[in-house]
């Protein structure tokens, strides 16, 4: 029962990290249908980012102020590249072929994560302790404020972001231009921000995810994108691409499956089995979890 | 009638190399009912995407009161007062009825509630149906939701695009009859259809595009009497 609950809590910890950055790539996803193999990348980079804005702007202060800046001033900065990579590496290849798109999602990748490796070496750096090191033992299960703050914080903009989605003139516009880029415009929806939006929101949702990771983890490398990149992908994939609950749930799903995986099993069999999970879930549900079955346009 | 509201000149479009309109002419009237009939690749659908902007002219002019519309990116036409029901309905079918029109109003600050009632009134099963999901509405009800959305703009003019493509006769009935309510509510119609004889019965006046070109103008009177359109759609021999 100990590992049980020790592994639910480490479980919702990692799957709310998983389900932050898997929005990002689920949304542009649905709006685009492409995969922004660059976001994984994005997620490292905003870690790198935090750093720095801790260490240069904020003068090494962990307040809660400082904190709530570091979490603000990242978020806003990796909005701003999400941007520029959306205007530079996807617009100009909107009528293109899917497959050129695809490439350059892998290039920018690469561009991003060897950017970080120039800025910031190609060691592993150690990201602050922005958070005290509190921990509460209920009967053996230890949770760390770290991982209340992480559920907590991630909880409430999933909420944020579901109630945005599906209650707002905005999301209503973001899920029409989802469904049918043309009938979109014919409602008078500038296509062109509604994608420059659904960036903004994708990378900012990252780049706190990026910091969580750096919280949590503590050791950061130039390359990690990729690894928690794969994760979150496989969330949004296992939750349905392009359904926002979808990613959510995929997250939380793959988190807690990962973590009972290394508390029953052993933390070596965690990745084996996840992918194992994702090609048993491509047969018996090929669309995902919450994903629709995409009709034929007439 | 001769308040000249809309005027396409010379227009010339392709796709690729290939030419799909071949310099067309037309215009319409304040408060008229147009129609462009034609049979299948004529270029009917092509002109009623170029003037809303989804396609681009390559030469040739869109003039709607005055204003030159080719330079327009798309999502400002419908602000302009042209709004546009797209052949094979093109409603968002995760997204419940009401959502579809209130998108439909997407461009105005406030939905306003008279357009909505009246909207309902034309198509009681719109409103019956307004929390249900767009995409399990039949396809003549979708039609009414297609149209219901382009009015939700309150726009002076209006392109309903083949309004009557794959629908049971009788709803294709209903709907004609509410586009002559929605023309006596004084909003412009330019209706693209390849049901000749319902479309001249409804229209004041009509075009026949044929291969990209126009090959006949005039009343809706001189059209259905005219040998051309017996012959071509009215299957009636010489």
């Amino acid at each position: 029962m100990e590992t049980f609950l020790q592994q639910l809590a480490n479980g919702l910890t990692i799957g709310s990290m998983f389900a932050l950055v898997a929005l990002g790539y689920t949304m542009v996803y649905g709006v685009m249908r492409l995969i922004n193999f660059a976001h994984g990348d994005m997620v490292a980079a905003a870690a790198f980012v935090g750093l720095t804005v801790y260490t240069q702007v904020m003068g090494q202060a962990t307040s809660l102020f400082a904190v709530v800046a570091i979490f603000l001033l990242t978020a806003g900065l990796m909005a701003c590249v999400g941007v520029i990579l959306e205007r530079v590496a996807y617009r100009p290849l909107r009528t293109a072929p899917r497959l050129s798109a695809v490439v350059s999602a892998l290039g920018a990748s690469l561009v991003i994560q060897n950017g970080i490796m120039l800025i910031w070496g190609p060691r592993m750096r150690i990201f602050p302790e922005l958070v005290p090191q509190q921990f509460w033992n209920f009967g053996g299960v230890v949770i760390s404020l770290i991982q209340v703050l992480i559920l907590v914080i991630s909880l409430v903009l999933m909420v944020a972001l579901y109630l945005f989605i599906e209650k707002t003139r905005m999301g209503a516009a973001i899920r029409a231009s989802s469904i049918d880029q043309d009938a979109a415009r014919l409602m008078g929806i500038n296509v062109n921000s509604i994608i420059a939006l659904i960036f903004i929101i994708g990378s900012s949702l990252g780049a706190i995810g990026g910091l969580f990771i750096g919280l949590y983890y503590r050791g950061i490398t130039f390359n990690m994108g990729w690894q928690y990149g794969l994760y979150a992908f496989i969330a949004a994939i296992l939750g349905g691409i392009g359904n926002i609950p979808g990613a959510m749930l995929g997250g939380m799903l793959l988190g807690l499956f990962s973590a009972f995986i290394s508390g029953y099993v052993s933390s070596t069999w965690a990745d084996a089995f996840t992918f194992m999970l994702l090609i048993f879930i491509l047969i018996v549900r090929p669309t995902g979890l919450l994903g629709e079955r995409v009709a034929e346009k007439v | 009638m001769s308040d000249v509201l809309f005027t396409v000149e010379n227009l010339e479009v392709s796709y690729g190399s290939i030419a799909a309109l071949k310099g067309i002419s037309l215009e319409v009237h304040r408060g008229e009912i147009v129609t462009i009939l034609g049979a299948n690749g004529a270029g009917k659908t092509t002109t009623m995407r170029t003037i809303s902007q989804l396609l681009k002219a390559k030469s040739g002019s869109i003039r709607f009161k005055g204003q030159e519309l080719t330079k327009v990116p798309a999502h400002k036409i419908v602000k302009l007062g042209i709004s546009h029901s797209p052949e094979g309905r093109r409603v968002f079918g995760v997204l419940t009825v009401e959502e579809n029109l209130l998108l439909g109003a997407y461009t105005r600050a406030k939905v306003n509630p008279k357009t909505l009632r009246w909207i309902y009134e034309m198509f009681p099963r719109l409103e019956e149906r307004r929390k249900q999901l767009a995409g399990t509405l039949s396809g003549g009800e979708q039609q009414m939701l297609a149209i219901g959305r382009a009015l939700m703009s309150d726009p002076e003019m209006v392109l309903l695009d083949e309004p009557s493509l794959g629908i049971a006769p009788i709803l294709v009935k209903a709907i004609f009859e509410q586009i002559k309510e929605i023309s006596r509510q004084g909003v412009t119609v330019l209706l693209v259809e390849q049901n000749a004889k319902a479309a001249l019965k409804l229209a004041d006046r009509g075009y026949v595009l044929e291969v990209g070109k126009i090959a006949l103008a005039g009343s809706s009177a001189e059209l259905l009497a005219s040998d051309k359109v017996q012959e071509a759609y009215l299957g009636k021999k010489q």
